[in-house]
């Protein structure tokens, strides 16, 4: 593949239409907030399956609704006859909860019901939970920012925390703007995008140093221009493995592991953006030359 | 870099061999393994239980302090200090007092106080003295309510540990999380409410006296027909002094109940009491509530003795249990549970694995419809990589979840990456090198720094996850990070070795086609 594409030309367009993302992420996650689940809000996830597939929702909601449990969603859950029902739940440390369910609906809807997935955390535990998630997060852009820092120029480790940033408020933002579910397993999802997105914009940034040293003529957006070209058969391609194997698990994985996938396929699809269209030009911003790498090369070689 | 002493292709294979043995040894009979060693199920994918309690230890403080009011009121009157208001709250005890200075010398003496011991490992007295004008509180100090409720945590571990195991599951873990929780892991567990309704009883039993009027020191309780007796406050014997419990059939009624015996001690409180007091009622109460009040109709020496009450076998059981376990010292909060059941964890494991062998075989096709030849040789890396992977899982005896699997199904699409890096960065090469050996052999130098920073970025988001997540999440981490290093491996020795045959056995110029 022979490519020569502009991109630089177009990084200004690109830069609006990032922010323009970036800010309408923001404004949905401050003002519609996040659909927290169980893990981070507390309460009780019921994944159940009925033996009579004929069931109306209406009546599970109805029949749970008679029990006056506080809020309670209920939703079909992959096949025919698996239902999800989510309670909020004020009490804690209800053990006769999950029976007195179970009870009702066996006598309401008169089907043999079987509770595949039970699970309860407590209001102290899901804020311990949504804690150290932050905490991770955090924790892993500030490794990142080191990790760069050391590797690299300071310039770029700006560049790089940009674009994480930009991706994980993002990857965020639509399922704020979706209402998609956040729990434990997109936490988990948002940090492999943090690595991910970083081994992408590592791979162009280790190229424009390179590129910056072989062609001090150049100036930074046309070292920017040439290094995204040299590398982007390789981001396409590692970018179409990892969506392949993401695409499935997003169809062939379960629901259990669908909001996970999906949010890493927003991740990949983003990050690979990223690195291109924001990592790379910060550097510009920055006024990166290989003036900037000989610094740090007579400070280790004396 | 394509240049390979004997030596070093050995170390490659031998280290390849010796990993990938390990992952054979999963597919070994269960029953009679040769080297026990395997990946274990988490419990999202073989069905389970995992439950967090927390102690609840104010209760036991509360019932500490009110230990403490004899032992006190002893030292005040034995020392002639007047106090007056004497009040028992429910974390201290609070008094007025006249010659404070005295009595703070009294109560932090270091010899013999039995009132307020000394406790060596953390340097400092059990109680502490709170002091306003001439009004006193009496409390614990800082280390020692972290004593009580050490001791009342350790307590608890084993007093779970002994009821779970009397239930009979297949290899439970039960650890100490933090100040004050216990994890309680339950594999393969069909019906965790009984559990947890048998974790969640303190089980304190004793027995005491029906009285017959509301005289001093009674508590009103219900007994199990609803009737409100009052019970006297002097415990006659408890649960302590049980040393066995069976449930079994009342000889006369039919009805399920629960035999017991007690030790040395308890036979002879228990051969007193029901002695001096024929006709009256005994009270035999768990956990605040009468379980019967029968009435003595003889002496009963022998230590052996029986409770029916109104239950059914299974409760009969489940008490006999309880009883046999102890009591625990303070009442357990279930503050999280996670519960799969078998079925949910088969399906789990059904679509796991087939989203794996779709996503495994659209990345070999890929592969090889982009770099033929050198697809291959990604692909055998990929395998060999997969196989490490499983082998590594093995030798740390990992344990594998859901996410987990999906973290292996990434590293396959991850993984192909160190490849494509370097044979990109070849074909660049190619069009500059007239060589093949050589542009094969800068392509390799040059990728290698790129491929290191690029997969040490997502190692360190393992790492970290791997810290901070729990449970499936954990999985997903491991086999995340496991994959890294692996992929690392197999990319950077075993397929450049491969490269290097295909390129070596070559005519210059000829046949390398990327």
């Amino acid at each position: 593949m022979n490519k020569n594409i502009d991109f630089s030309s177009k990084f200004r367009s690109a830069n609006i239409l990032s922010l323009i993302i970036f800010s309408i992420s923001i404004l949905f996650i401050l003002f519609k907030g996040l659909n927290y689940g169980i893990d981070f809000k507390g309460g009780t996830l019921i994944e159940l399956r009925a033996d009579n597939r004929n069931i109306n929702i209406a009546e599970i909601r109805s029949s749970l609704n008679s029990m006056n449990l506080g809020d309670v969603n209920v939703k079909e859950f992959g096949k025919k006859g698996d239902y999800l029902i989510k309670v909020e739940q004020k009490t804690v440390n209800n053990n006769q909860l999950i029976p007195r369910i179970k009870k009702t609906l066996i006598d309401n809807l008169n089907a043999e019901i079987n509770f595949r997935r039970v699970e309860n955390v407590g209001p102290k535990v899901s804020s311990e939970l949504l804690q150290s998630g932050i905490i991770a997060i955090t924790l892993s852009l500030a490794a990142m920012l080191f990790y760069i820092w050391i590797r690299f120029e300071w310039q770029f480790s700006v560049g790089a925390i940009v674009a994480l940033f930009h991706d994980v408020i993002i990857t965020i933002g639509i399922f704020s703007i979706l209402s998609l579910e956040i729990n434990l397993s997109i936490i988990a999802a948002v940090l492999t995008i943090v690595g991910y997105s970083m081994n992408d914009t590592v791979v162009i940034y280790d190229r424009i140093r390179e590129n910056l040293n072989k062609y001090t003529r150049l100036n930074i957006s046309e070292t920017s221009n040439l290094s995204i070209n040299e590398t982007l058969s390789r981001t396409i391609i590692t970018s179409l493995t990892t969506l392949l194997a993401l695409f499935s698990i997003y169809i062939l994985g379960g629901e259990i592991l669908r909001g996970f996938s999906f949010a890493m396929i927003l991740g990949v699809l983003i990050g690979t953006y990223s690195s291109i269209f924001v990592a790379a030009p910060v550097l510009k911003f920055f006024k990166v030359s290989y003036k900037t790498l000989e610094k740090k090369e007579e400070k280790i070689v004396p | 870099m394509l240049n390979f002493s004997k030596i070093n292709i050995l170390i490659i294979y031998l280290v390849f061999l010796f990993i990938s043995f390990f992952s054979i040894l999963n597919f070994q009979k269960q029953n009679d393994p040769l080297i026990d060693k395997k990946v274990n199920l988490g419990l999202d994918l073989q069905g389970g239980s995992y439950l967090l309690l927390e102690i609840n230890s104010d209760p036991l403080v509360k019932e500490k302090i009110q230990s403490k009011v004899i032992p006190l009121k002893k030292l005040l009157k034995e020392n002639d200090l007047d106090y007056s208001d004497f009040k028992i709250n429910d974390k201290n005890l609070e008094f007025s007092l006249n010659d404070i200075e005295k009595f703070e010398l009294l109560l932090f003496s270091r010899k013999d106080n039995l009132l307020n011991p000394y406790i060596n490992n953390y340097n400092s007295f059990e109680l502490d003295l709170v002091i306003k004008d001439n009004n006193v509180r009496v409390l614990f100090s800082k280390y020692g309510l972290l004593t009580i409720n050490n001791s009342a945590l350790k307590q608890s571990i084993e007093i779970v540990r002994r009821r779970i195991d009397d239930v009979g599951t297949k290899e439970p873990t039960i650890l100490q999380r933090g100040e004050k929780r216990i994890l309680v892991e339950l594999p393969g567990l069909k019906d965790p409410e009984r559990i947890k309704s048998l974790l969640g009883k303190t089980a304190k039993l004793n027995f005491r006296l029906v009285a017959e009027n509301e005289e001093f020191g009674v508590d009103k309780l219900l007994s199990e027909t609803g009737e409100e007796l009052n019970v006297s406050k002097r415990i006659i014997m408890s649960g302590e002094n049980l040393i066995d419990a069976q449930p079994n059939l009342n000889n006369q009624t039919n009805q399920p109940a629960v035999s017991f015996t007690l030790d040395r001690l308890g036979a002879q409180k228990f051969g007193r009491a029901t002695t001096d007091n024929v006709g009256k009622r005994l009270a035999i109460v768990l956990d605040g509530k009468i379980i019967s009040a029968p009435s003595i109709n003889e002496a009963i020496p022998s230590g052996n003795g029986i409770i029916s009450g109104n239950f059914s076998f299974q409760e009969a059981t489940d008490l006999a249990l309880l009883l046999r376990s102890g009591a625990l010292p303070t009442p357990l909060n279930v503050v999280e549970e996670r519960s799969v059941g078998p079925d949910l964890g088969e399906d789990s494991i059904k679509s796991g694995i087939t989203s794996l062998i779709i996503g495994f075989i659209l990345v070999i096709l890929f592969m090889i419809y982009k770099y033929k030849i050198f697809g291959l040789v990604a692909n055998i890396t990929l395998v060999a990589n997969l196989i490490m992977l499983v082998g590594v899982l093995t030798i740390l005896e990992a344990t594998l979840t859901l996410p987990g699997i999906a973290g292996i199904i990434l590293t396959v699409g991850m993984a192909v990456d160190a490849n494509v890096l370097i044979f990109e960065r070849i074909k660049e090469e190619l069009k500059t090198e007239k060589s093949v050996i050589h542009a094969f052999d800068i392509g390799y130098t040059k990728a290698r720094i790129t491929v290191l920073d690029a997969n040490i970025t997502t190692l360190i988001a393992a790492v970290i996850l791997f810290a901070f997540g729990s449970g499936p999440v954990k999985g997903f981490a491991i086999t995340l990070g496991i994959g890294i290093v692996t992929t690392l491996f197999t990319a950077y020795f075993m397929a450049r070795h491969l490269t290097s045959i295909i390129v070596l056995n070559r005519k210059e110029g000829r046949g390398v086609n990327l």
